[in-house]
């Protein structure tokens, strides 16, 4: 678990008054200074964060309301883990809609955020499965927003960054699956067109499909990296839940550098095994919560994630135009992801994903030159009609956020007056 | 299916420990002041796969009613396997020390109300002959300190009857579990900034409850390393202790 009112980069650093809820039931508490909700702390940037200002922790906020095991349609306060949502629920046979790649945030963060997972060509993102939920106004109103009920609430709050209120409980319709098992298969592609013709390739048969690709690449690996495509399993076999370890401390410095980068990338590429396998879903979907406190490895500094999506016209000369920016900053990133989003329409005025590819990536703060780098991986990103995703951002500048969310003005009338957040004071005054 | 009554139901660590007996479908009883934080338990408890889980309202010092309530968790779960008293509020020291009406007040809550309520509990098992009662104290019962005696000397009322009891019922075939928390993010606590490395998750406390329970323990520290915490501060001699500033 983070630090509370610390975000997953740990970069910024924030001071803020926090305020833990319990009961969905009870008043926005009495605070000084602008409020902002904070569930479990996995964005990455200052989404989550409200330098001097309060933070209203809703992990408290954790209950389920209503199950319906016909429709699979559950009920539940804001602050549920999507843990706690797959151990309830994958016994029974069901599962999230939609996941990203951490299993250990909150309901509420998810609607905010407007996450999206390795299904993006199937599921669209979670916005599209919630049902409707509740927010908790600062003047003390309770709206509840569905696609039929205050409807442009509803747009603004999914993919709304925590801007339009508390929420306090949503609903949200689950998916039956086989088992708890996933029938996977990893396939090495040796440079960008052949990953994208892999993608184009899987999607039909396949639910979910993602690509590591190695940043440290260049001539003939440059490109180079594995696609991994999946369905969930009928099979039966038993397999043990998977351990997890903790990252019991944060060292001096950052374990992940210039060196350490090439051999874990070429490491990764030569190391994992390729063809197919049964697996259980964790290790599957969510491989880094296999370690808690992985964020330490960055030192004290910690680091920036920079996610961006390209228009589909430009996708790999952009990509390939990205990673050869990267790779000339002499810096690189471990955890380089690449999925080709469809083009369905997110639920949300600022959901963040678009017909494109999306490619993330971590660096670790190396200060100046980290920012710097991010502005030159910018400039690609607004030339191939693109965007950067506010959940893990740090350091966007307002004119290019406005750039990348060009409706963002239809958000303005449904910002809680007593709301805001580091990222979109950014945004908004930069 | 064991029969669990749980006293202060809606407290964030009764809550968790509420939640691993639902997922073991244990069938509950919950009592708890709010009716309204009641029912959104009890519905999250139920999903979770409770074998049923009915509820009453009480305010403990309304030791009139403490009979009644005891009456209908028996009645509605056909008797009590275990029963975890759970209630309490975190006194406010300064109030304390200026209003007496203030210091009997927490007293009330934190010792006798729950002294009555194991005094009928106790007496039920015994003539069954089976039970446990397990019982939230505080490592501040172990000794007294200027920043929270009120409430150090509440819980220490607590153990000491635990201690008694413990002797008593053992040769019923009843099991009395004091258990010790230190500290805990919690509601009670929510007014404590600057939560340190000691601090707790209410989820760590449930865990270590349920399996006290499970285990028949005596007395339990949670987490452990306030045993031996409390060890050192019990052994400091008076003439420093009543120097030092905790």
């Amino acid at each position: 678990m983070p630090a509370p009112g610390a975000s997953w980069g740990r970069y910024p650093s924030a001071t803020q008054h926090i305020i833990p809820l319990h009961w969905r039931d009870a008043e926005l508490p009495a605070a000084a200074g602008t409020l902002l909700a904070y569930g479990n702390g996995r964005s990455y940037g200052d989404s989550c964060l409200n330098d001097g200002g309060t933070l209203l922790h809703t992990r408290g906020l954790n209950r389920f309301i209503g199950f319906d095991p016909a429709t699979g349609t559950l009920r539940c306060e804001a602050g549920v883990l999507f843990s706690d949502i797959l151990a309830f629920a994958v016994p029974r046979g069901w599962f999230l809609p939609v996941v990203p790649g951490t299993r250990y945030i909150t309901v509420g963060g998810a609607i905010a955020n407007d996450v999206h997972g390795k299904n993006h060509h199937r599921a669209g993102t979670f916005g599209e499965h919630v049902r409707c939920f509740e927010i908790l106004r600062s003047d003390d109103s309770r709206l509840v927003c569905s696609r039929e009920v205050n409807a442009d609430l509803f747009a603004a709050t999914v993919g709304g960054l925590g801007l339009t209120g508390v929420i306090t409980w949503a609903e949200l319709t689950l998916k039956a699956i086989p088992g708890p098992l996933m029938a996977t298969e990893t396939l090495r592609f040796g440079n960008l067109a052949e990953f994208f013709a892999l993608s184009a390739q899987s999607e039909q048969e396949h639910e979910y499909t993602v690509a590591w690709i190695d940043c440290g690449g260049s001539g003939k690996t440059f490109g180079r990296g594995l696609f991994i495509r999946a369905n969930h399993s009928p099979a039966t076999q038993s397999i043990a839940p998977p351990l997890r370890l903790r990252m019991p401390f944060t060292p001096p410095l950052s374990l992940i550098n210039r060196i350490s980068l090439r051999a874990l990338n070429a490491a990764y590429f030569h190391g994992s095994r390729q063809g197919r396998a049964v697996t259980r879903y964790e290790p599957y979907f969510f491989p880094l919560d296999a370690v808690a406190d992985w964020n330490r490895i960055y030192g004290p500094r910690g680091f920036l994630q920079y996610q961006c999506v390209v228009a589909p016209a430009h996708a790999e000369s952009a990509v390939a135009e990205l990673l050869q920016r990267i790779a000339a900053s002499g810096t690189g990133s471990f955890l380089a992801v690449l999925k080709v989003f469809s083009d369905r329409r997110a639920a949300g005025i600022l959901s963040f994903p678009r017909a494109g590819t999306t490619l993330a990536l971590d660096f670790p703060n190396r200060g100046a030159a980290t920012l710097a780098l991010l502005e030159q991986l910018d400039d690609t990103v607004v030339a191939a009609g693109g965007a950067v995703y506010p959940a893990k951002d740090a350091r966007l500048k307002g004119a290019r956020f406005r750039r990348y969310f060009p409706q963002w003005e239809q958000m303005l009338p449904h910002v809680d007056p007593r709301f805001s957040s580091g990222f979109w004071r950014r945004v908004m005054e930069t | 299916m064991r029969k669990i009554l749980i006293i202060g139901a809606t407290s964030a660590i009764a809550e968790a420990a509420a939640r691993i007996f639902a997922t073991r479908g244990d069938a509950l009883f919950l009592v708890a002041r709010n009716a309204e934080h009641l029912r959104a338990v009890v519905a999250d408890l139920n999903i979770r796969g409770a074998a049923r889980t009915d509820s009453a309202t009480l305010e403990v010092t309304d030791f009139a009613a403490h009979d009644a309530v005891i009456e209908k968790a028996e009645r509605d779960l056909g008797g009590i396997d275990i029963a975890l008293i759970a209630h309490g509020t975190l006194s406010d020291q300064a109030r304390c020390e200026q209003s007496v009406d203030v210091m009997r007040r927490e007293f009330d809550i934190n010792a006798l109300s729950t002294l009555a309520l194991l005094t009928a509990l106790a007496n039920r098992m015994e003539a069954r002959r089976s039970g446990t009662l397990a019982v939230i104290s505080s490592v501040a019962g172990d000794r007294g300190r200027q920043s929270n005696y009120v409430y150090g000397a509440a819980k220490a009322a607590v153990s000491t009857f635990l201690g008694g009891l413990r002797q008593r019922l053992a040769k019923a075939n009843v099991n009395v579990l004091t258990i010790k928390p230190g500290f805990v993010d919690t509601p009670m606590t929510a007014a404590i900034p600057d939560k340190g490395a000691l601090w707790a998750q209410p989820e760590q406390i449930a865990a270590g409850i349920v399996k006290a329970i499970d285990r028949g323990r005596n007395i339990v520290y949670l987490p452990w390393f306030w045993r031996w915490i409390m060890l050192v501060i019990r052994h400091i001699p008076e003439p420093i202790f009543k120097r030092v500033k905790l």
